[in-house]
């Protein structure tokens, strides 16, 4: 055990204090190596392996489904978008008719799925983006033009939940947020005269603010209670929706005379212009989502103010030691997605429909979930998962008219996609993409994918 | 029945996609030995023993036991070929007694269905009885110190009739006393026939206690040594490259006392006093060390100065100001610069940019930011002075933390709080899983910034670093001050000073400085009269042991 004769042991060079005895050098072995020590994972294993002890304990499963990769997000389109096809040809008749003879002429058979899958798309595409059939240039375009005015406001209020779940925060609550903006937003456009731009831009104003409100609430009642968002927020969601129903029955939201559940019209200066002329339904709202999504972008990537949120969503403890206000945040960032959403309302209130109704929200704050949800949570991720949806929704109709498809199959394929984006393995799997089953030559690229993944 | 086995692991490799954590390791292992493996973390030891124990599946190379091959499915065929394992953190249910612990998993039934845990418990006290254990079969797991935990573990693998027991890590969380105790423990068990594999890095253990060491570096066998080998020796075939292991320490020059905590109590949620009534202050121009097994109320400590902690009574004074009841921003901003104990959850946002997470209590002021407009560029620039200047083995400043090795996440942690003029600076577990390297250099680092006449506040569990590093070292048990003693105070004092006795009574009857101790346990507020004290033990500087 004893060190007396150190053989010409290459330590022995480095500068050390003269006539440091043996054991004092041995101590300073044992502090140099004994440090070493702790819980820190071997750093041998790769980033995947280690992925479970990322800081903060930030890869959650729903992280991972918030924040997977692009691709996957793709694919799970293309896959619900397969299997929807399949679901459509398996209602078609002539499949039907085809399939009792399908181990005789099996090339019927798959042609009638074909023909129906395809048929069915090709409808949803003539009603979402562009129509060759129609007589003029002005009509061809006008579903690209319909589909989006409807993505505008699953844009809006789906940048608010994906805003606030880079802070870390399950916003369902973009239905509630929509309604209240829609409420305060309509009564400030009917119940007020005032002149144009003024009027128009309280309308907006109102709107945000009603939004910003109702979710800066939640954001609060979590940063003082400690109560969870997602209960709140579905909690808020009725309470908006009865609030809504309530109003709606008093006269002071009912037209002159009526006693239906419908709000006057807003005052033509109180509603966005439509922007490409009066044959296009698309107004001065898709212009603001754009902006909106700019704005998100900045705020996320460039400003303290989401520095903080996504210090926060991603490890709340380790930005609370480098002094962050974590409960400031959670406010703000409620606040700010509330306000996202009440743009929403405004847009339905004071572009699409011009009077206030107990569907003023529709499906919008719900839809936008998913939406953040295939947009990955980034800003122009969830701008085009928007229009996506916006364009499902418009050729939904045209569809059903021409193939007699039910609207219901787009419900079935944007549940689909839901599904998928939160199973990328099966999603992988389907495609063969899978990195543990590749060959040891490809190994190097999908490490990276792995890596990457763990840490985006 | 005593059946002995030879264990052979031949060619052992172990692939992570693209990353090789073993490459075709060979080991032997003798029985009745015990045998170490000595490596720095992340050398693939942990992965290499795992493989054996059948968690993982090597990607190449056999096992034989008594020179036939066998291949492990899972723990339960490694079990029954007679390998027992003792993980670093243990495997067993808190509110459970050690009967239904090590019963688990093996359970015997009566007619009926009912458990049959007598069997069990005359078990336990066999093994308990001849290895002088001292575990009751009937107490609840969580009631049990950490050592005792920790034979429970022994004997769940010993009832399993494990013939080969791996222990991975067993130190790391055992004061010394405890550590003595166990090596103890080894040498029974080698001496009535069992083989041990002993995972460490801890060198002093190692040499105390092995038959045969083999070192392995970066995933791969660079060769044995024999325990009677010097420190230095095995310290270097360690790490691959000559290791300075004397830290170049001038003596403190201590200056004013600017930092001052008097009567310090933190009260946890569940109304414990984790810290109660602490009162200790630092000059300006020297270290004092924390010294206490991990959970003694450090944390709370420190996390009470920064202003993380809810229920704090005291004060905490810095050049004069008060910093109880502010903010972390204001702390931070003040000139306080902390590197908390547990980088991957406190200290960095692992799927931030390095570059990021070196501004993480900076974002927001000038250069890199104006107002709440963030500046990309400065931050980058930023990165890449401090990725330079601490040499953070990175490609990119742009690359997530998380993908840094763990010394290298250290070293952004410390190069972000080192990097901006300081008042006080306060690190826990400063290199905790840091490769010897790194230790040298952070350890430098940390000695330029007290030189620089800066107060410095070390909390470690590693009583080796605390020697190495100290001024004065003060020793925390169950949240009160054992006691202050000055650097040159031996391992023996320390260790039962950190099992909560009180220096007079630790120090051995030669130690003449020791008597000087006034006890600050339990009298706060008398730490005025240790003034000139200071000044003798950083005199004496940590030259001698």
């Amino acid at each position: 055990m004893s060190d007396k004769h150190p053989r010409k042991h290459s330590a022995g060079q480095h500068a050390k204090p003269v006539g440091a005895s043996p054991a004092a050098e041995e101590t300073a072995a044992a502090v140099a190596l004994d440090t070493a020590g702790g819980a820190m994972e071997p750093s041998a294993v790769p980033a995947t392996a280690q992925s479970g002890k990322l800081p903060g304990g930030s890869e959650t499963l729903a992280r991972r489904i918030f924040t997977g990769s692009g691709m996957v997000s793709v694919l799970a389109v293309l896959l619900a978008l397969i299997i929807g096809g399949l679901l459509i040809a398996s209602t078609d008749e002539r499949v039907g008719a085809t399939s009792t003879y399908l181990f005789a002429r099996p090339s019927d058979f798959l042609s009638a799925v074909w023909t129906a899958a395809t048929g069915s798309y090709v409808a949803l595409f003539q009603g979402a983006i562009f129509n060759p059939l129609a007589s003029s240039v002005g009509v061809q375009f006008a579903p690209l033009m319909e589909t989006l005015t409807i993505a505008t406001p699953l844009i809006t209020a789906g940048l608010g939940v994906a805003l606030a779940f880079r802070a870390g925060l399950f916003n369902i609550g973009a239905q509630g947020q929509i309604i209240m903006a829609g409420i305060l937003a309509a009564w400030v456009g009917f119940a007020l005269h005032l002149p144009v731009g003024l009027h128009l831009l309280l309308v907006l104003v109102a709107g945000i603010v009603g939004g910003a409100l109702w979710g800066g609430l939640v954001g609060l009642l979590k940063a003082r209670t400690g109560a969870h968002e997602v209960i709140l927020t579905i909690m808020f969601n009725y309470v908006a929706l009865y609030f809504l129903g309530y109003l709606l029955n008093t006269p002071a939201f009912q037209r002159p005379g009526e006693s239906n559940p419908i709000s006057p019209i807003l005052d033509p200066t109180a509603v966005y212009p439509q922007i490409l002329g009066s044959q296009y339904r698309l107004h001065l709202g898709f212009i603001l989502a754009i902006a909106a999504t700019v704005l998100v972008w900045w705020l996320l990537n460039r400003s303290t103010v989401g520095f903080e949120f996504r210090a926060v969503g991603a490890n709340p403890k380790a930005a609370q030691t480098a002094g962050i206000n974590v409960s400031r945040s959670t406010i703000l960032v409620m606040a700010i997605a509330g306000a996202l959403a009440g743009m929403s309302g405004v847009a339905q209130v004071a572009g699409t429909e011009k009077v206030l109704t107990d569907g003023v929200a529709a499906t919008y704050g719900f839809d936008a979930i998913t939406v953040a949800l295939l947009g990955r949570s980034t800003p122009w991720g969830t701008f085009a998962a928007g229009l996506l949806f916006g364009a499902f929704r418009a050729g939904a109709v045209q569809m059903q008219i021409q193939t007699g498809t039910p609207i219901d199959i787009v419900l079935v394929v944007q549940s689909l996609i839901v599904l998928f984006i939160a199973a990328p393995p099966l999603v992988r799997a389907v495609f063969g993409l899978n990195p543990r089953r590749r060959k040891p030559a490809k190994a190097g690229r999908s490490q990276k994918a792995a890596t990457t993944g763990g840490a985006a | 029945m005593v059946r002995v086995l030879k264990l052979e692991l031949r060619g052992i490799t172990k692939r992570f996609g693209s990353l090789l954590a073993n490459d075709h390791i060979d080991v032997v292992v003798e029985p009745g030995q015990i045998h170490c493996l000595l490596g720095e973390n992340g050398a693939g030891k942990s992965t290499l023993m795992n493989v054996l124990y059948g968690l993982y599946e090597p990607t190449e190379g056999e096992i034989l036991i008594d020179d036939k091959p066998v291949s492990f499915r899972g723990p339960g065929d490694a079990m029954a070929a007679g390998i027992g394992m003792v993980h670093q953190h243990f495997m067993l249910v808190p509110v459970f007694t050690v009967a239904e612990n090590v019963a688990l998993g093996a359970e015997s039934t009566k007619t009926g269905g009912f458990l049959n845990l007598d069997d069990t418990r005359r078990k336990i006290k066999e093994i308990s009885d001849r290895y002088g254990f001292d575990v009751d079969p009937d107490a609840l797991v969580e009631d049990l110190p950490v050592g005792v935990q920790q034979r429970v573990e022994i004997i769940k693998a010993l009832v399993r009739d494990a013939r080969v027991l791996i222990l991975d890590e067993p130190t790391a969380v055992l004061t010394p006393q405890d550590t003595d105790e166990l090596l103890d423990i080894m040498r029974q068990l080698k001496s009535s026939g069992t083989s041990i594999v002993f995972i460490s890095h801890k060198l002093r253990e190692v040499k105390a206690v092995s038959d045969t060491i083999t070192v392995i570096r970066r995933g791969k066998v660079v060769g044995s040594a024999d325990p009677a080998a010097s420190t230095a020796e095995l310290a270097s075939m360690m790490v691959g490259r000559a290791v300075s292991l004397t830290l170049d320490k001038a003596p403190a020059k201590p200056r004013e006392r600017t930092f001052q905590v008097k009567d310090l109590t933190v009260i946890a949620p569940s109304g414990q006093h984790v810290v109660d009534g602490i009162s200790f202050d630092i000059a300006r121009g020297e270290i004092l060390a924390l010294a206490g097994v991990q959970g003694n109320g450090q944390t709370e400590l420190t996390e009470a100065i920064l202003g993380l902690q809810e229920r704090v009574h005291g004060s905490i004074m810095l050049d004069g100001e008060e910093l109880l009841g502010r903010s972390v921003k204001d702390v931070l901003n003040s000139g306080v610069g902390f590197v908390p104990e547990d980088r991957s959850v406190d200290g960095l946002i692992g799927t931030f940019s390095i570059a990021e997470n070196l501004i993480l209590d900076r974002y927001d002021q000038p250069p890199f930011a104006k107002g709440i407009s963030m500046s990309p560029a400065k931050v980058l620039e930023n990165a890449k002075t401090r990725i330079g200047e601490f040499d953070v083995r990175t490609q990119s400043g742009s690359l997530a933390a998380g993908t840094l090795s763990g010394g290298n996440q250290q070293k952004v942690v410390m190069a972000r709080e080192l990097s901006r003029p300081l008042r006080l600076f306060i690190a826990s577990q400063p290199t905790r899983g840091v490769d010897v390297g790194s230790i040298e250099f952070l350890h430098k680092r940390i000695v330029a910034e007290r030189d620089h006449g800066t107060p410095v506040l070390i909390v470690s569990t590693e009583l080796d670093e605390v020697m190495e590093l100290a001024d004065r070292i003060a020793v925390v048990y169950k949240g009160k001050l054992v006691g202050i003693v000055p650097a040159g105070t031996g391992r023996d004092v320390l260790g039962l000073m950190m099992a909560g006795i009180s220096p007079e009574d630790a120090a051995p009857t030669d130690t003449s400085h020791a008597d000087k101790l006034p006890a600050e346990n339990g009298h706060p507020g008398t730490d005025t009269p240790e003034t000139p004290r200071t000044s003798t033990a950083s005199a004496e500087g940590g030259d001698h042991v």
